[in-house]
């Protein structure tokens, strides 16, 4: 065995666990939680293998089937993929202890079938971070669409119909991506996106390049639901079933944002997209602006926990969407600061909701009376999670906004500075809200006794890593950002 | 005028593609019916195929099939087939519609069950209540 | 074949007894053209996914012209669950073989070192296997999706 495939173990662990977990838990569903959890566990050792591999010798290439690119299908492993991907199996880790807990009592019967599509959903994510094909991301974007259109419609209820709604708005999203990537390759003939990126100066004033940029932004966004193409998340995310929002929501968006600073500086240069036309990134800028102001405002309006978290992630993204398109240094670094950090803290909060769920059957506002006296430990970490996405300075989301807001201004983008500022605000709101509604509020007539209704503790143990990981990585963001991110931002930054 | 209509011609293609396109995405934001969505969708991308696909075109060329012994001792006159990637590339986009079909009318199938129609209106008007 | 005669005879689905014989006769042979296409994917015109598709469609041309229940009598739900997980795993439990032998992933000539067959011969076979398990897989996932929306989730005697 060699160490050159050690980032393909990592993706085909979950692959290759995932027809296991259908042909074996046909038989028994015992099989079903050492597999997911194990395959995850393997992949996060060796995801964090490969992360340390990449660090001390430096990105590499790597070729499937050793067809040699520009002609086969080349992956990228440099610092920023192999980062991704730790985030990613670490975060599917956390996640499937508590799915496995959730998917029991919600959709008994059905677990192969759910977690099946689960690992794909993880295997697809990994093929995304680590491809350097613009035609094979499509691909894969699509792989992990799919199976999320899946898992979403096993919700109850309404589900099916956010799916049909989500399947409507992320095919014309990847459409969209499709049709950048045809006018690319009518312009290049090539796929590959280092020959991509050689070819296209040649030809960078055209209309064609311009348009390619602009319908796999688009395409994207739909994907990350930035702001007013952001329809179908929050139904999606809240109706599906709690294991799905658990993998979902903390990854997928982000996953798409690194994707799109993949492509923007990867394949476009930067003199491109910044230099020859400068008002196009101010109205970006603008248009992330009032994505957080808006996303932020229809966040208060919601009633209902797991609703108002959707809402709080379209935000998030307008957060990273911005960072990006700030075009400084500490833009970008905030950015991909921010994409790990918020990975983590949707996580965090999405734990805590499941466990509620799982104890109460929803996560609506009036169940929550008196909630921090009947599970004192899920609230504890729901409370870092709320203060890390508020911005409270020992845990993580405090130093991404910091590089955010330094890189805004330092831009001279006032508008995006006072929408960070105001959206943290609105956070800060939402929060006290809840944890004045279960701290102070009497319980309900139906709860005589306040005694302890903690989840099982194998919803708890993640959860509480989760939170001890945010206050961790907090603390340890500089020496993060130094030996991490400033290697893993793209050349000439 | 006369240049319009040469431009037209010349670039037919992806004048019909451009036509193609915008049928199935009005059909996809504009109608209420979720059969007519997908099948929007699917005029989509079909617009999308027909646009890679006209892109592999060469005036006289043949099926990108080719005799083993031949091409080793004479190698290949490349203007003398067509562009075989992007047929194969759309290939594999079609496997992808096919699977979103797939999975958007076994969702449509569980919403017909819930509610008994496909019509968004009367769904919705059926969640109102 | 007893067992369609035995339908046949019963005139239980007495629909068209023309489309019932010709689906009868027609369907080993679009088996077999479809196992051609799968083995033949390698180095001419066909492949996994079209012949996947052709063996796909012979089952379901036996749900239309007779009715479903038949249909999975000859190949149950479950069978067809095992088959479709197979092909997957073929699929990538030979790129991991490939990893595992030393060389890259789907890189088959590393499978030398499992059977001494020549690098070149085994980049030829590798891409076969292959095939077959993608045949598999959409054979599995073509006939369970026509079954589903045939029956409307049911799966009885579907349309």
């Amino acid at each position: 065995m060699s160490t050159s495939n050690l980032h393909m173990y990592v993706l085909a662990a979950p692959l290759l666990t995932a027809f296991f977990v259908n042909l074996l838990g046909r038989i028994s569903r015992a099989w079903i939680a050492p597999l997911t959890l194990g395959s995850l566990g393997f992949a996060s050792l060796t995801a964090i293998c490969v992360l340390g591999k990449v660090l001390r010798h430096g990105s590499f290439s790597y070729t499937v089937g050793n067809w040699s690119p520009p002609y086969g299908i080349e992956l990228l492993v440099d610092p920023l993929s192999a980062l991704m991907l730790v985030v990613i199996s670490v975060i599917a880790l956390f996640a499937s202890f508590s799915a496995i807990q959730s998917v029991n009592q919600e959709l008994p019967g059905q677990e192969h079938l759910f977690f099946t599509l689960y690992l794909i959903l993880i295997a697809g994510l990994m093929g995304l971070v680590l491809t350097a094909d613009a035609f094979n991301l499509y691909v894969l974007l699509e792989i992990t669409s799919i199976t999320t259109y899946g898992l979403i419609a096993m919700g109850k209820g309404r589900a099916p119909l956010a799916s049909f709604n989500y399947i409507i708005m992320g095919s014309i999203g990847a459409c969209f991506y499709l049709l950048g990537v045809g006018y690319l390759y009518l312009m290049t003939g090539t796929l590959n996106m280092a020959d991509i990126s050689g070819i296209l100066p040649a030809v960078e004033g055209t209309a064609a390049v311009a348009t390619a940029l602009a319908f796999i932004l688009v395409g994207l966004w739909v994907k990350m639901a930035f702001f007013p193409l952001h329809g179908w998340l929050p139904n999606a995310y809240s109706l599906a079933p709690t294991g799905a929002g658990l993998l979902a929501a903390p990854l997928m968006t982000k996953v798409s944002i690194y994707l799109m600073v993949r492509v923007m500086f990867w394949v476009f240069s930067d003199d491109f997209l910044f230099l020859q036309h400068p008002q196009v990134s101010t109205l970006i800028v603008w248009a992330a602006a009032i994505a957080i102001v808006c996303a932020s405002c229809m966040a208060l309006a919601q009633r209902d926990l797991k609703r108002m978290l959707t809402y709080i992630i379209v935000a998030e993204v307008g957060y990273m969407v911005g960072g990006v398109w700030l075009a400084n240094t500490t833009g970008l670094t905030g950015a991909v600061l921010h994409i790990v950090n918020d990975a983590l803290m949707t996580l965090c909060l999405f734990l805590a909701v499941a466990a509620i769920v799982y104890k109460l059957g929803s996560g609506e506002f009036d169940k929550l009376q008196g909630i921090y006296r009947k599970m004192p430990v899920t609230m504890a970490a729901f409370t870092v999670g709320a203060f890390s996405m508020i911005g409270i300075p020992p845990t993580a989301g405090f130093f991404s906004k910091w590089y955010l807001i330094q890189g805004g201004i330092e831009a001279g983008h006032w508008q995006y500075v006072i929408a960070l500022l105001f959206s943290s605000l609105v956070n800060a709101v939402l929060f006290f809200r809840i944890i004045e509604i279960g701290y102070f509020f009497k319980d309900g007539e139906h709860h005589g006794h306040e005694k302890c209704e903690e989840a099982p503790l194998l919803m708890q143990a993640p959860l509480l890593l989760s939170a001890v990981a945010l206050i961790v990585i907090g603390l340890g963001s500089g020496p993060l950002v130094e030996s991490v991110i400033k290697l893993a931002l793209p050349a000439g930054f | 005028m006369e240049q319009l209509l040469a431009l037209i011609i010349a670039k037919y293609n992806y004048w019909l593609y451009v036509i193609l396109m915008m049928i199935g995405f009005y059909a996809m934001i504009g109608k209420r019916n979720l059969v007519k969505k997908l099948i929007g969708m699917n005029i989509f991308q079909t617009a999308i195929i027909l646009l890679f696909v006209s892109a592999g075109v060469k005036h006289g060329a043949k099926i990108p099939i080719l005799d083993k012994y031949a091409v080793l001792k004479d190698g290949v006159d490349v203007a003398s087939v067509v562009n075989p990637l992007p047929h194969v590339l759309m290939l594999t986009a079609i496997v992808v519609s096919v699977s979103v079909t797939g999975v958007a009318l076994a969702i449509m199938l569980r919403i017909y069950r819930e509610y008994g129609t496909l019509e968004e209106d009367e769904i919705l008007e059926k969640l109102g209540k | 074949m007893k067992l369609l005669q035995e339908r046949t005879a019963k005139q239980t689905l007495g629909e068209s007894l023309i489309i019932q014989t010709a689906v009868r006769l027609m369907v080993p042979f679009i088996q077999l053209f479809g196992l051609y296409v799968i083995v033949h994917g390698h180095y001419s015109p066909g492949g996994g996914f079209q012949g996947g598709v052709i063996l796909g469609a012979s089952f379901v041309a036996l749900a239309l012209a007779f009715d479903q229940q038949l249909c999975m009598r000859l190949m149950s739900e479950r069978v067809n669950g095992v088959l479709g997980n197979l092909g997957a795993l073929i699929f990538t439990g030979t790129a991991l073989l490939c990893a595992l032998f030393g060389g890259l992933f789907l890189d088959y000539s590393a499978l030398d070192a499992l059977i001494p067959l020549g690098p070149i011969e085994w980049r030829s076979f590798g891409i076969f296997i292959v095939e077959v398990g993608v045949g598999l897989a959409v054979m599995s996932i073509m006939v369970s999706l026509f079954w589903d929306l045939g029956s409307n989730g049911g799966m009885d005697e579907g349309l």
